[in-house]
């Protein structure tokens, strides 16, 4: 399997160097939205200390709390599921639609149901699947896969969003975003009303009462789940909390990393069905237990899905969401995908220039950095990387190795910069120099100058 | 202050940035130190670790620490090079060589202000200068204060820069966005690291840089690169040159 070219796809995004520009400050608009919020609470520090460390504990403890949360929920009256894997998920998602008959899904607020692909899964056996959410309305009009984890149609302009809500549900052709959100609404009304079913994913599972929080800014979780007689939850086994009091922690966190706001506009406790309805909850493991046992990279599951990391990193924000062909894109998702399958994701690592914002940035302190730099190790041990650069890697530290060679190899690259800098100003030998000048090279390094003014000291 | 002091290159300053190895020592020397540089030097290792090759740096590194074991203080005009040892040389054996040299290391500008306290480096530079802090210094050795955690950029080279006689720092839109260089980054993900490093190129040219600084060559080595294909009138210049008052 090809290892996934962020490298290319990258490029190709950059390539329109107005969009690039367009998106960069798109997202660094929500960044330092961000920042704002972040700043204004003295205690922000504190408070990613301690979300840190209550999903250290957690983690630690995640079979207890889980089996906590399911005994809790099951006596309020949850049908709670486990599935191993997406297949699984899948699989137990049809099987409670088929049970009751139901045609049509509306959904809302599920990155763990594109992770699982469960779209196309349920079209394929004949459910029609209504996304409620605005940014995940656009991706599915648009046939196209989410770019961001928290704003999913980020990459389009409103313009583009016009244009496609005029063709697929016969909106005026106008980018006013007051009239496209408008058009978005009266248009999901239908299918909300119409719904047999809602899925809705999970922000947090609370282990001591077995709620189920959602944070939205739109209510369409709410709004599905209120109406339909039948919802299903499906959460990652990464989402329990232990208690109550912990969603103070990481409500106030949540909203502000992610888009700057003091709290999301509806924050949905659901504990139990209403009557005559049904509620379900469908758990997934998924590769996360594998992560769970990878001391190195079992902090990536302390991640609660704000996207921060992915609104400040500068390769991200030039790059866009798709280029990481995953769901969860930027510099969580390069170090998640590679723990699912290293192989097909071994490049994604690379992806970024280590500058660690993403590890300041993110509300309960996962050392993203040095995940991906230790995932890099990996990948070149288990023979993903090109045997190109395997073979460069082991002849430059040879020569680095020994002064000698090193002294030898400097003097000869700086000759053939100094007498025939165009053999090296290749775009195609030398990437380098596609956008950028080599140095210029000096006639005399730093050591042999100063041999021969220092030498007799 | 007292111990021995050693200068370390890092081996594309030796190579290609002469003078800012000559500044640094210079600078160091002006200061009242004797300052050896230990001739069997080469890399701190990082160009191969940081492209994922860590056990083809395992050599390189061992050779670091022999260069560097007798040494109280190692200083380098990098930020980058010295975070390579201070945080990821925990694969080598953890014998007391490596131990002593790891806290040895420092980086240049957290050498002047942190334990020879100086407080007023005694240069005239009268340019309008941006300042670039690497991000290996800023968030991995915690040299500058990163946006993320203060809205107002810090640290100790802008502690000296401050103190330069008619200097004058400007503002930037993003003052600690990284300039994309990141190593083989620059290489593998050529097209992403080119625009990185032209935003910020813009970034210091909007607000009237003449003189784009950091205490890291290698940023400035991609920034200038970007600047020369470009032929944009600003230049870059290593904070040891501004310190050393050989540049003005």
């Amino acid at each position: 399997m090809n290892p996934t070219t962020h490298a290319d796809a990258a490029a190709t995004f950059v390539r329109d160097a107005e969009r690039t520009a367009w998106h960069d400050q798109a997202l660094w608009f929500v960044r330092q939205r961000r920042d704002l919020a972040a700043h204004a609470v003295p205690e922000w520090e504190a408070l990613r200390d301690l979300a840190s460390a209550i999903k250290r504990h957690t983690v630690s403890h995640l079979a207890d709390y889980l089996e906590e949360f399911e005994q809790r929920a099951t006596r309020n009256g949850v049908v709670v599921h486990w599935a191993r894997d997406a297949a699984e998920h899948n699989g137990i998602v049809l099987g409670i639609l088929r049970a009751r008959g139901v045609r049509r899904l509306v959904k809302s607020k599920s990155m763990l149901t594109e992770e699982c692909r469960l779209n196309p899964f349920l079209e394929q056996h004949g459910v029609e699947v209504v996304e409620t959410d605005l940014g995940e309305r656009i991706v599915q009009l648009a046939d196209e896969e989410p770019s961001h984890i928290v704003m999913p149609a980020i990459h389009r302009k409103k313009e583009e969003v016009a244009a496609l809500f005029h063709r697929t549900i016969g909106a005026r052709d106008d980018p006013d975003p007051a009239y496209l959100t408008e058009a978005a609404r009266h248009h999901l009304r239908g299918a909300l009303v119409a719904a047999d079913a809602a899925i809705t994913g999970v922000n947090f599972a609370v282990a001591e009462t077995g709620a189920m929080v959602v944070c939205t800014n739109e209510g369409n979780a709410d709004l599905g789940a209120h109406l339909a007689p039948l919802h299903i939850a499906c959460m990652g086994l990464d989402k329990v909390i232990p208690r109550t009091e912990h969603l103070g922690v990481f409500l106030r966190l949540l909203a502000r990393s992610a888009t700057g706001q003091p709290v999301t506009a509806y924050t949905s406790h659901y504990v139990a069905p209403r009557p005559g309805a049904e509620l379900h909850v469908v758990i997934v493991d998924n590769g996360r237990t594998e992560q769970l046992g990878r001391p190195d990279f079992r902090e990536s599951l302390h991640c609660i899905r704000c996207g921060a990391c992915l609104n400040t990193c500068p390769v991200y924000r030039r790059s866009g969401g798709h280029s990481y062909g995953v769901t969860v894109a930027g510099p969580i998702g390069a170090v998640l995908a590679p723990g699912f399958d290293l192989a097909a994701h071994a490049l994604l690592p690379f992806a970024s220039t280590l500058c660690g914002s993403c590890a300041d940035v993110c509300p309960v302190k996962i050392d993203i950095p040095r995940q991906l730099y230790r995932w890099r190790q990996l990948a070149v041990a288990g023979g993903h990387v090109s045997r190109r650069k395997r073979l460069g890697m082991r002849l430059l530290g040879a020569t680095l190795a020994h002064v000698s060679r090193y002294e030898r190899a400097g003097r000869l690259v700086r000759r053939l910069l100094r007498s025939a800098p165009r053999l090296l100003n290749r775009p195609r030998l030398n990437p380098w120099s596609r956008g950028r000048e080599l140095p210029v090279a000096p006639a005399e390094s730093f050591r042999e100058w100063y041999r021969r003014e220092r030498g007799s000291r | 202050m007292r111990g021995r002091v050693a200068l370390f290159v890092p081996c594309y300053v030796d190579q290609f940035y002469p003078q800012v190895a000559r500044a640094t020592l210079e600078l160091l020397e002006r200061h009242g130190l004797t300052v050896e540089f230990p001739p069997e030097q080469t890399c701190c290792g990082q160009p191969m670790a940081n492209a994922g090759c860590e056990r083809d740096a395992l050599e390189t590194a061992g050779g670091f620490v022999r260069a560097f074991a007798g040494y109280d203080y190692v200083v380098s005009p990098s930020g980058s090079c010295v975070h390579h040892v201070r945080h990821h040389y925990d694969v080598l054996e953890q014998t007391d060589d490596v131990r002593r040299v790891r806290a040895a290391v420092y980086e240049l500008c957290q050498f002047l202000v942190e334990v020879l306290r100086i407080e007023d480096p005694d240069v005239v530079f009268p340019h309008r200068v941006g300042v670039h802090v690497g991000c290996h210094a800023q968030r991995g050795l915690r040299l500058a204060t990163s946006s993320e955690l203060s809205d107002r950029p810090g640290g100790v080279m802008r502690t000296l820069l401050e103190r330069v006689k008619r200097i004058e720092l400007i503002d930037l839109d993003r003052f600690d966005e990284c300039c994309g260089f990141g190593g083989t980054f620059s290489i593998t993900e050529e097209a992403v690291s080119a625009r990185m490093g032209l935003d910020r190129v813009r970034d210091h040219q909007r607000h009237g840089a003449e003189v784009i600084t950091s205490g890291d060559m290698s940023c400035l080595m991609h920034l200038d690169g970007i600047i020369r294909r470009q032929r944009l009138p600003i230049r870059v210049m290593h904070v040891a040159e501004i310190l050393n008052g050989t540049a003005a």
